[in-house]
């Protein structure tokens, strides 16, 4: 026996007088709640603390303005209980009632309900002050009714996802056609055109994430939150990707469906945060900024149209087919100059569309009526994710398509189209973002 | 007073906002628990407070004077007049015993601030006296941090309270006595000098300093008002005198004040309201200590009365004024009646709103 086989044995064999598995496994669990109860019962980090007031940590998580004031919900984040004293609206001490209780439990939350003749269309700040004097602070920016649910505002809602996803992707898609009609070597630019859109979402997406996971309680860990919800969910596609590569050698115009289903996935996923953003927006009321907000989002959204279609072109399908064939002669695969398996067909036209603009509307749904800086924060982690993904296979497809032309991937067309990409997001967010 | 950034509220601040406070948007996790959350705040659990009294304004609740060791309606008319002698050559000499220490006191229901008070209670005690008397002050320091005694009057250097004059800052476990001749009469102040100011300032160390005018100097209308000021005269026991102290708490430490008030407690007089006679001569004593904001008010409502500004002269300095303004230290007398008044509730406050919202307000209840 060798030394390495002779433990394998031993281990396999219990000799007697040996602790059981079950009470050796038990055995760090004992000594650990020993350490909790010396920590509970006991104070060993007294000395640290002295006479320290408690850390309070109350995080704003929503208000609603409802007919006859504010109702406040509280969640406390700090290591400790915390007991709302005192609430001030614009800086005037104000009746109030909180339910469960004014003592909110760490990690817990309770409501708060202050009567207030509020301002239509005007800022009302409110201020909750605790036992310890310590001040926590939440910004009503316009005040008006937050809407309650109904049908009619159900279908509003549900109408400015529509616009601001829907509309725009369909529009992009109908250049469809005119991008068939171009030549070749323009199809490379599309391409890259598509990247610099994705890019931009990317890092857009990123960005709102952060904001949002400030809004969060500390214990949430947002950033982390987001950054491990992108990583996840890349992950995830990868591995459906991995299972699909089996399959590689399926019908190129289903590979290219697949492309632009994913594309429109994470676009999906980006625009479900719009969606949210926009939902809360127009809660907060202002109309006539509204129809801008929504104007501006169309034309901003528009360019994604052109980011899912650009993988049904026939033509790049056959480049990508050549580049796959010279990468692998011994296939001998075929390389054709007709159209190789007929045109996508306009029911995926309507899906993509579905699947990359509807989110926007249960995005508009969420903001409008039950909105959550957690759930955002998730959203968008998972957007991100998705969209990195996508980036990921445009831009082997941009390499396929480069490599079978014989060219470099950053050639000037390439990279013309990358930039004019992030141009055009990068301008039309003038219309939503200043 | 909260400093107000209003904030340009551009659009993508605006879109923001919506994402960030989500606020005003959501309509919590379902519209049936949303209901069930009112349903259960139409029962609250909460006991109102004064507050509903006057149209939702006001904090929500009661503070406990029992805890704090000091009720404000004591405080208007609790006189320490020392302990008193007469020295050989005739002067009255009065003898005060003052201890600073570090104390919780509760400042709004519920709102609790780590004071450093005088003799367990801010604004610390009212020293009265007479003009000419001379003022023996013992002061123990029993706090955690050096403190002083720094009067508004006349006296020697030595005598000022200020680090490094005389006896300087007092280290906590020591003592230290501060003696002068009381100096002009009127409407004083004291209030630990140590560094740094504001601090010791806003902590809760100061309190009202009064020297009555001397009768038997003066003549014709100023002997008459003389008599009227003077706590040994029997014309002062026909007017009802109170002190206010106009001050504010800065709870969270972040150089602006949450809570406003006279005497310490916001909305103090409130809930009850001062009670004073329609029929009697009313005399209110007013000092302004507000750290952090240049100026401080008090309007009465409904009426008009003459002001002696620091309370140095025996004729109004203003006359037939609702409103006045003092700056920090500032301090002056008003008078007034209610003479021929309906009875009820009479307000008075800072006529800065900000303050008088969040505390500095009360009532007197003119009853006939």
């Amino acid at each position: 026996m060798t030394g390495a086989a002779e433990l394998r044995a031993s281990k396999s064999q219990p000799r007697p007088g040996r602790i059981p598995a079950w009470l050796s496994a038990l055995l760090p669990l004992v000594a650990l709640a020993l350490l909790l109860s010396v920590f509970t019962l006991g104070d060993p980090l007294a000395m640290f603390k002295a006479n320290l007031p408690p850390i309070e940590d109350l995080t704003f998580e929503r208000i609603r303005v409802i007919p006859d004031g504010f109702e406040v919900t509280l969640v406390n984040g700090g290591p400790d209980p915390v007991t709302v004293a005192q609430v001030l609206v614009d800086d005037a001490y104000w009746a109030f009632q909180m339910s469960p209780s004014p003592t909110i439990p760490r990690l817990g939350r309770a409501m708060v309900h202050i009567p207030y003749p509020w301002v239509e269309a005007e800022p009302h700040a409110i201020r909750v002050i605790t036992t310890t004097g310590v001040t926590f602070d939440g910004e009503v920016e316009l005040a008006t009714l937050t809407p309650e649910l109904g049908l009619g505002q159900f279908a509003a809602y549900g109408l400015l996802g529509v616009y601001v996803g829907i509309i725009p992707v369909a529009l992009g898609m109908l250049w469809f056609p005119t991008m068939r009609r171009l030549g070749r070597r323009w199809l490379g630019g599309i391409l890259a055109l598509t990247l610099g859109l994705l890019f931009f979402l990317l890092i857009d997406m990123l960005l709102e994430a952060f904001e949002v996971s400030q809004a969060l309680p500390a214990f949430l860990q947002g950033v982390s939150l987001t950054l491990f919800a992108a990583l996840f969910t890349w992950l995830v596609l990868l591995a459906i990707r991995n299972r699909g590569g089996q399959a590689r050698s399926q019908d190129p115009l289903q590979r290219g469906v697949r492309l632009a289903t994913l594309i429109a996935l994470g676009i999906g996923l980006h625009n479900l945060g719009e969606g949210l953003a926009i939902g809360a927006a127009f809660a907060l009321g202002e109309a006539a900024l509204g129809s801008f907000l929504v104007i501006g989002f169309t034309l901003h959204n528009i360019t994604e149209g052109i980011g899912i279609a650009a993988p049904l072109l026939p033509t790049l399908r056959v480049q990508e087919e050549a580049a796959v064939a010279s990468g692998a002669p011994a296939t001998g695969g075929p390389t054709r100059d007709s159209e190789p398996s007929g045109a996508p067909r306009a029911a995926t036209f309507i899906g993509l569309t579905l699947l990359a603009g509807g989110p926007a509307i249960l995005g508009a749904w969420i903001g409008g009526f039950a909105f959550s800086p957690l759930l955002a924060n998730l959203f968008l982690g998972i957007g991100v994710g998705a969209i990195w993904q996508v980036i990921v296979e445009v831009g082997d497809l941009l390499r396929a398509y480069a490599r079978g032309r014989g060219e470099g991937v950053v050639n000037w067309i390439n990279l013309g189209g990358f930039v004019l990409g992030v141009l055009i997001m990068y301008f039309t967010a003038f219309l939503v973002s200043f | 007073m909260p400093s107000d950034n209003h904030k340009m509220l551009d659009r993508r601040g605006f879109l923001k906002a919506g994402l960030l406070t989500g606020g005003l948007a959501a309509a919590g996790a379902g519209a049936a628990q949303a209901a069930e959350a009112r349903r259960s705040m139409l029962q609250p659990p909460y006991n109102q407070g004064a507050g509903h009294a006057h149209g939702g304004a006001g904090t929500v609740g009661t503070v406990d004077h029992q805890r704090n060791g000091f009720n404000p309606h004591d405080l208007l008319r609790d006189w320490d007049f020392g302990s008193t002698s007469t020295l050989p050559g005739g002067q009255t000499l009065r003898e005060y015993r003052i201890v600073a220490v570090d104390k919780e006191i509760e400042i709004a229901p519920g709102v609790h601030f780590p004071a450093w008070v005088y003799n367990g209670r801010v604004p610390g005690p009212t020293l009265r006296c007479v003009e000419g008397d001379r003022i023996r002050i013992e002061f123990f320091n029993g706090g955690s941090h050096p403190h002083t005694m720094h009067f508004h009057g006349i006296h020697a250097a030595s005598m000022d309270g200020v680090p490094g004059v005389g006896a300087g800052m007092i280290e906590p476990g020591g003592s230290t006595v501060y003696e002068f001749d009381a100096f002009p009469f009127g409407c004083h102040l004291y209030h630990c000098h140590s560094n740094p100011l504001k601090r010791h300032i806003h902590k809760g160390l100061y309190g009202a300093f009064i020297i009555d005018p001397d009768p038997t100097k003066y003549a014709g209308a100023e002997r008459q008002a003389a008599l009227s000021r003077n706590h040994l005269s029997a014309e002062n026991r026909s007017v009802n005198e109170m002190v206010m102290v106009m001050n504010a708490f800065d709870t969270n430490f972040d150089g602006d004040n949450e809570v406003y008030a006279v005497n310490s407690i916001a909305f103090g007089y409130m809930d009850p309201p001062i009670r004073i006679q329609r029929d009697q001569s009313q005399r209110l004593y007013l000092v302004n200590i507000t750290e952090f904001d240049p100026i401080n008010s008090l309007h009465l409502h409904a009426n008009f009365f003459d002001y002696y500004d620091h309370g140095t002269t025996l004729l109004p300095t203003l006359r037939t004024v609702d409103t006045i303004m003092q700056c920090q230290a500032q301090r002056g007398i008003l008078e007034f009646n209610f003479r021929g008044f309906e009875a009820g509730l009479y307000m008075f406050h800072a006529h800065q709103s900000e303050f008088a919202e969040l505390g500095w307000m009360g009532f007197f209840e003119v009853a006939a």
